[in-house]
């Protein structure tokens, strides 16, 4: 293959026909490029690249069932560590994980190990062989009852992990489907949501009760839970709250946070309004604001929506975009504009209250700040309006407030994350929680490492002497 | 899924369901309210909590025929079941003795003033009520309002029950006859509750309002239900439902309020077609 880690060699649809509809751009690597691939892996004794994953995926075992043609033996082998191979092959940023720390990468390029775990996932799914379970104990009749809240990759790792140990898992979900960001923000050309309702169904199937429209805090309060004979809680409710900029014109019509908008499009399917009763209007000149993945795909699902022009307004300069690259290179092929150094600081509207223009200031890069990027100075009048007709605020999340607003035991950061201990614990004990609600908004990936982590800890915990 | 109990035609356009929800009837404290979808297409649409009985298990839920879901809502049969019931949602009103409350219901909004009666009464405040409709078809629960209330008026803009004229025209004549008030609570139209806000700012009468923003998840996490209090951003779904009447921006909330309402008529078009009913 080649030599650069963010060369995509995968297949995709060209952008002129994929940023007609939402079907999934990246194709999928073929059987003839995947055996090829997990030949090159040298199957290191000491292999960095399980170091590399924070759910400690046996990656050269799994490469090795790849390249003996073995594909149902890989997916086995990944779902012993990941319940969500074909999420994770699709949204991970394996680039700078697993694939960062291949010995290979070193001097060539690195064992595209996120495009052979979509293969085998996806190999799993397709060729319906049964799906390839690994070993997971029996549930005893008297099994004691875990509660897990908030079904998105940590909540969902969490279940299927304490599932396997035995035990009896509820997993609440406040939203009326399954997989929390997995469903409410990664759009279908990214991530369809057939494959989370299977790899949810997958988790369901291992024993988890999954029940819908279960806001805990409100519905149910965490102390009712234990009252109900819940052993353990884990705590997995996301980063839901969605930061504004905070200038004037904010509130004006045509304004969403990047959270309104993606959960119009993705999660009520606002693209197929009427047919589903949830609208969402887009404008003929959109400005997004923020350059993460979350900026990225309201940018590109606004161009699908039949937006003219598409713009990411960014602060600081590319080199400091959080988004991973090849969703970036995607944004461009698909004729997104970028304008960099520049932060919006007022929102104009028209006599109805539609927005119709912004202010925006240019910047320069100072010295770094905390996070290490350079940071954005604003440049003394250089104010200067730009037309659009939707802003889309996609400048950050933070954790959801909610369940620690309902229950004052449990201790949070400043910025609202929860605290925890080295095992995942809250200061409430018996309640762990973990992924974005304790990070602010993180990966997939970690998410998931922080379930299975806290599965592991609330097993020892129930089985400890208290 | 939770099963249609009871169904009750209030009025021309108004219906009374009893839905089998024992832990949202369990939980929901005055103020707060329920989010629930009818079909696997539909929008998730918020309804205040009109009355809940824990030990039955069931919470009623009082709407108006005025969307999309509401229509499909309103030819549910009892035994059928909702897509989705969610709840209970929103901050829980602060219910204290405070003397006299004067509790303020228009149209629909006089069935959300129902708990809120009971409640402020529960812990030994004098409640004045004042109900006011377009009709006297419209006017709901009339009786039970009674039989809760300490004092009831009752006004309709036709004159066809009760005085002729709006809420606040009472309420200017009891400020007039310096009737003690010691808090006030409104809930019905925005320009309603507008208002009064603004009737009773000048005399810094406390005044609580109970808004209804545009809602999607309802927990916390799109902000579209943002308004604007006292200058700072809330959302009505977890910091509301109600507010202080003499720091909301009214114009701002009218202005969100009408967002989409291009595409509301849209999808109850969408929707008549398939139910077979007329607009």
């Amino acid at each position: 293959m080649t030599d650069d880690i963010n060369k995509r060699i995968m297949p995709e649809r060209e952008a002129d026909n994929r940023i007609k509809d939402f079907e999934e751009v990246a194709l999928g690597i073929s059987t003839e490029q995947a055996v090829a691939e997990a030949k090159r892996c040298i199957q290191c004794k000491k292999p960095f690249c399980v170091k590399g994953c924070p759910v400690e995926i046996d990656i050269p075992a799994f490469i090795l069932e790849i390249a003996k043609g073995n594909f149902d033996a890989a997916a086995k082998k990944l779902k012993e560590k990941n319940a969500l191979p074909a999420i994770c092959g699709r949204v991970c940023p394996q680039e700078d994980q697993c694939e960062k720390v291949c010995i290979l990468g070193k001097k060539g390029t690195p064992i595209r190990i996120g495009y052979l775990e979509r293969f085998a996932a996806d190999w799993e799914r397709t060729q319906k062989t049964g799906d390839q379970r690994p070993e997971t104990r029996d549930r005893p009749p008297d099994a004691p009852k875990m509660a897990v809240v908030g079904s998105g990759p940590a909540g969902l790792t969490c279940a299927s992990e304490l599932a396997r140990k035995g035990y009896a898992v509820s997993l609440f979900e406040s939203l009326h489907l399954p997989g929390g960001v997995l469903s409410y923000g990664i759009p279908e050309f990214r991530l369809p949501k057939e494959i989370v309702r299977l790899e949810v169904e997958y988790i369901q199937s291992l024993g988890v009760d999954l029940q819908l429209d279960v806001l805990v805090g409100k519905t149910i309060t965490i102390q009712q839970l234990f009252d109900e004979g819940y052993k353990s809680v884990f705590l997995g409710a996301g980063a839901g709250l969605p930061r504004f900029m905070r200038v004037p014109g904010e509130n004006l019509k045509g304004v969403y946070s990047a959270n309104e908008f993606l959960v119009r499009v993705n999660l009520m399917k606002g693209y197929k309004f009427p047919e589903y009763m949830t609208p969402v209007k887009i404008g003929k000149k959109v400005a997004v604001i923020g350059a993460g993945n979350v900026a990225m795909d309201a940018a590109r699902c606004s161009l699908r929506l039949g937006a003219d022009e598409v713009t990411i307004v960014y602060r600081r300069t590319e080199k400091e975009m959080p988004a991973r690259i090849e969703e970036i290179e995607r944004a461009k092929e698909e004729g997104i504009k970028f304008v960099l150094l520049n932060a919006p600081t007022e929102v104009f509207g028209d006599e109805n209250g539609w927005v119709k223009e912004m202010e925006c200031l240019k910047m320069e890069l100072g010295e770094p700040d905390s996070s290490g990027r350079r940071r954005p100075v604003p440049i003394e009048g250089s104010e200067y309006k730009i037309q659009v007709d939707t802003i889309i605020v996609a400048i950050g999340q933070t954790p959801n407030p909610l369940i620690p607003h309902a229950d004052p035991r449990i201790k949070t950061e400043k910025w609202g994350g929860v605290i925890v201990d080295d095992k995942g614990m809250s200061s409430i004990p018996g309640v762990f929680s973990g992924g974005d609600l304790v990070r602010g908004a993180a990966t997939v990936i970690s998410a998931m490492g922080d379930g299975k982590q806290a599965a592991i800890a609330m097993d020892a915990w129930v089985n400890s002497p208290k | 899924m939770p099963k249609l109990l009871h169904k009750e035609k209030l009025a021309d356009n108004i219906t009374l369901i009893k839905v089998a929800a024992p832990r949202i009837a369990k939980n929901a404290q005055p103020g707060q309210f329920v989010v629930l979808r009818v079909s696997d297409k539909g929008e998730r649409v918020p309804l205040t909590i009109a009355e809940t009985d824990p030990a039955k298990g069931e919470v009623t839920i009082i709407f108006q025929k005025v969307g999309a879901t509401t229509k499909v809502l309103d030819t549910m049969k009892v035994g059928d079941e909702l897509v989705n019931l969610l709840g209970p949602l929103g901050a829980p009103a602060h219910i204290k003795k405070l003397g006299t409350v004067v509790v303020i219901g228009g149209g629909v909004g006089i069935a959300e003033i129902l708990p809120a009666i009971k409640a402020y009464r529960a812990v030994g405040n004098k409640v004045i009520t004042i109900i006011g409709a377009r009709c006297t078809d419209l006017l709901i629960l009339k009786d039970k309002i009674e039989k809760e209330s300490d004092e009831l008026h009752i006004i309709t803009d036709d004159g066809s029950c009760g005085r002729k004229g709006f809420v606040s025209d009472i309420l200017k004549e009891m400020i007039e006859g310096n009737v003690k008030m010691d808090l006030v609570f409104a809930v019905g139209p925005v320009p309603m509750m507008e208002v009064i806000s603004n009737i009773t700012k000048p005399l810094n009468l406390k005044t609580i309002v109970s808004l209804n923003p545009i809602m999607l998840d309802a927990t916390g996490m799109c902000g579209v239900c943002r308004v604007i209090v006292g200058g700072h951003t809330k959302f009505g779904c977890v910091d509301g439902p109600e507010f202080d009447g003499h720091l909301v921006d009214f114009v701002d909330l009218k202005n969100r309020l009408s967002t989409y309402k291009t595409e509301e008529k849209q999808a109850e078009e969408h929707v008549c077609k398939i139910l077979g009913v007329k607009i």
